[in-house]
């Protein structure tokens, strides 16, 4: 019997799979098709302060092995997440949640983190300094190693629960960049957000996003997300949650032997709505194959 | 919403450009006209989502048209079977008409009104139908509404059959006391411009899940902000921000 069980700073997942904020809303749409408990955890939808619509449609287009979206951090806000979404995500889901929490301004993350704390069911909080859509926001902060420690160093003040800080890949030196979040007293790194892309309508000849440019995600970004994860592993001290591309249980064990503790299904998610099950109840299968015992055993093997 | 793998019974091209496709499968997870399914394409990362036509017990009639190279690669399988996400989205809702309703078709937005005349008569009321096209080649499913017992009046741009003009030049003989429409987005500018009564419309977005999940396909309302596949496609009039 294979043990696919893993701990992300100090709390147990029955197995790594943690389907990706943005991609499985609050939960409950996919609790129409299956018993979500099977999954170690899930990253709910990013969260802000206040509401938001994001940005304007088309937000998605369609590329080779994988997709952009520009969707632009829409939210009901957190107090609405606290009231409307959250019970009914906690009326399917028993396990550890993380609470993917963004912001435009170093008050903003602390004040969404200090409403949300007060939920006992959120076990880690993953920040994100990384989306590629939003103007003059999250961008800033996850490109400098400096701006990327602060957010670490204000969400502190307002919470003992772990800190996970989600990184973007669009920079020159992620390693910097993570090593200045564990050195702010981040309690985990996951890696890694949506590549910066853009897609033109060769009907209108211009690009099919309203917003122009959007976040790359899908299987071909794997590759990338390995490298950078295996990168990271080599520099820091605290977990990765590894994403970007994840498709299939072996996937999973590539990112895992790269370095990741846990894993997050993304864009998987939208083409199979069954993606995060199907590779839950394949990991015992993959893991014979590959002579592995223990989940735990592999993670950073690749090293 | 139900997955299911759903069997090809036939692929045939009815007009220019568009096909009716008939799937074999379970059908159970349909509960309104307008509702549509969200197909899995060999090669294709998303989903194509395509408005239900008519169903069955255990058939689904979808009629598209050729827009892409999805459409297009749907439009060469004569056998075989697809992965399909069915019974998403909200539907019309058939129950807030009185008794003379007009469906408003522009073109492949003319499908699910097919389904929704069904119901409609099949609920009594006394339906009249406006389909709108560019040209008569284009033409698809007036006979078909005719034989549900529709009284059908078809307009085309080029005045090449029916009346010369848009739908709402075809509207302005007729009476009625609500509409449900789909089609193009100019269309619904004109009908929205033109007509008195109130009335629903489906609208079309480029989705990324098709079930609420990703916020790709979101709109604002009257009534706050919606998601297009799961708390659409279809949407009051009242509710609209033109």
């Amino acid at each position: 019997m294979v043990k696919t069980a893993v701990n992300l700073c100090g709390v147990e997942l029955k197995n790594p799979i943690i389907p990706a904020s943005g991609t499985f809303g609050f939960g409950y749409e996919f609790a129409e098709l299956y018993d979500i408990n099977l999954l170690g955890s899930l990253s709910f939808k990013g969260t802000t302060m206040e509401l938001r619509f994001g940005n304007p449609t088309p937000r998605i287009a369609e590329c080779y092995e994988g997709m952009l979206n520009a969707v632009g951090l829409q939210n009901p806000g957190v107090d609405k997440v606290l009231s409307e979404e959250l019970p009914k995500l906690k009326a399917c889901f028993d396990g550890p949640i993380m609470a993917n929490v963004s912001g435009f301004s170093l008050e903003q993350y602390r004040e969404t983190v200090r409403k949300l704390d007060a939920e006992p069911q959120i076990a880690w909080f993953e920040i994100n300094i990384s989306c590629p859509n939003v103007h003059g926001g999250g961008m800033s902060f996850g490109t400098n190693p400096e701006a990327a420690a602060s957010v670490v160093a204000e969400v502190r003040k307002v919470t003992k629960k772990p800190i996970i800080i989600k990184l973007t890949p669009n920079v020159t030196d992620i390693v910097a960049i993570a090593k200045a979040c564990e050195e702010a007293g981040a309690d985990g790194i996951s890696l890694i957000n949506t590549l910066l892309g853009m897609r033109i309508d060769l009907k209108t000849k211009k690009p099919i996003l309203a917003n122009k440019m959007g976040g790359f995600s899908g299987p071909a970004i794997l590759p990338v997300a390995t490298r950078m994860i295996y990168q990271v592993y080599e520099a820091v001290n605290i977990p990765i949650v590894g994403m970007g591309g994840v498709s299939s249980a072996e996937d999973v064990i590539e990112l895992m032997l790269a370095g990741a503790t846990a894993v997050e299904v993304g864009a998987a998610n939208l083409r199979d709505p069954f993606a995060c099950k199907k590779i839950i109840e394949d990991l015992p299968r993959v893991m014979e194959k590959y002579k592995i015992e223990k989940l735990e055993d592999i993670i950073g093997g690749a090293h | 919403m139900k997955q299911g793998i759903y069997e090809i019974k036939s692929n045939v091209k009815i007009a220019k450009d568009v096909y009716r496709m008939v799937l074999a499968g379970d059908t159970s997870a349909i509960t309104a006209p307008g509702q549509f399914v969200n197909i899995l394409l060999e090669g294709k990362y998303l989903r194509r989502p395509i408005s239900i036509c008519d169903w069955d017990d255990n058939t689904i009639t979808l009629i598209y048209k050729v827009v892409g190279s999805g459409t297009e690669q749907m439009a060469a399988m004569q056998s075989g079977s697809l992965d399909l996400l069915v019974g998403l989205g909200n539907g019309y809702n058939t129950e807030k008409c009185g008794d003379a309703p007009l469906l408003i078709g522009g073109g492949v937005g003319v499908p699910p009104l097919y389904g929704l005349c069904k119901a409609l008569i099949a609920a009594g009321k006394k339906v009249q139908v406006v389909l709108g096209f560019n040209t008569a080649e284009e033409v698809f499913l007036k006979e078909e509404f005719e034989d549900l017992g529709a009284a059908v009046t078809v307009a085309t741009a080029d005045g090449s059959i029916g009346v010369k003009g848009f739908v709402t030049t075809a509207m302005e003989a007729l009476d009625y006391d609500y509409f449900y429409t789909c089609g193009p987005e100019p269309m619904f500018r004109a009908i929205e411009k033109a007509v008195e009564v109130s009335g629903q419309f489906s609208f079309e977005e480029r989705m990324g899940c098709g079930f609420g999940a990703c916020m790709g396909c979101s709109c604002k309302t009257k009534y706050g902000n919606k998601r297009i596949c799961k708390d659409g496609p279809v949407l009051e009039r009242e509710e609209i921000i033109w």
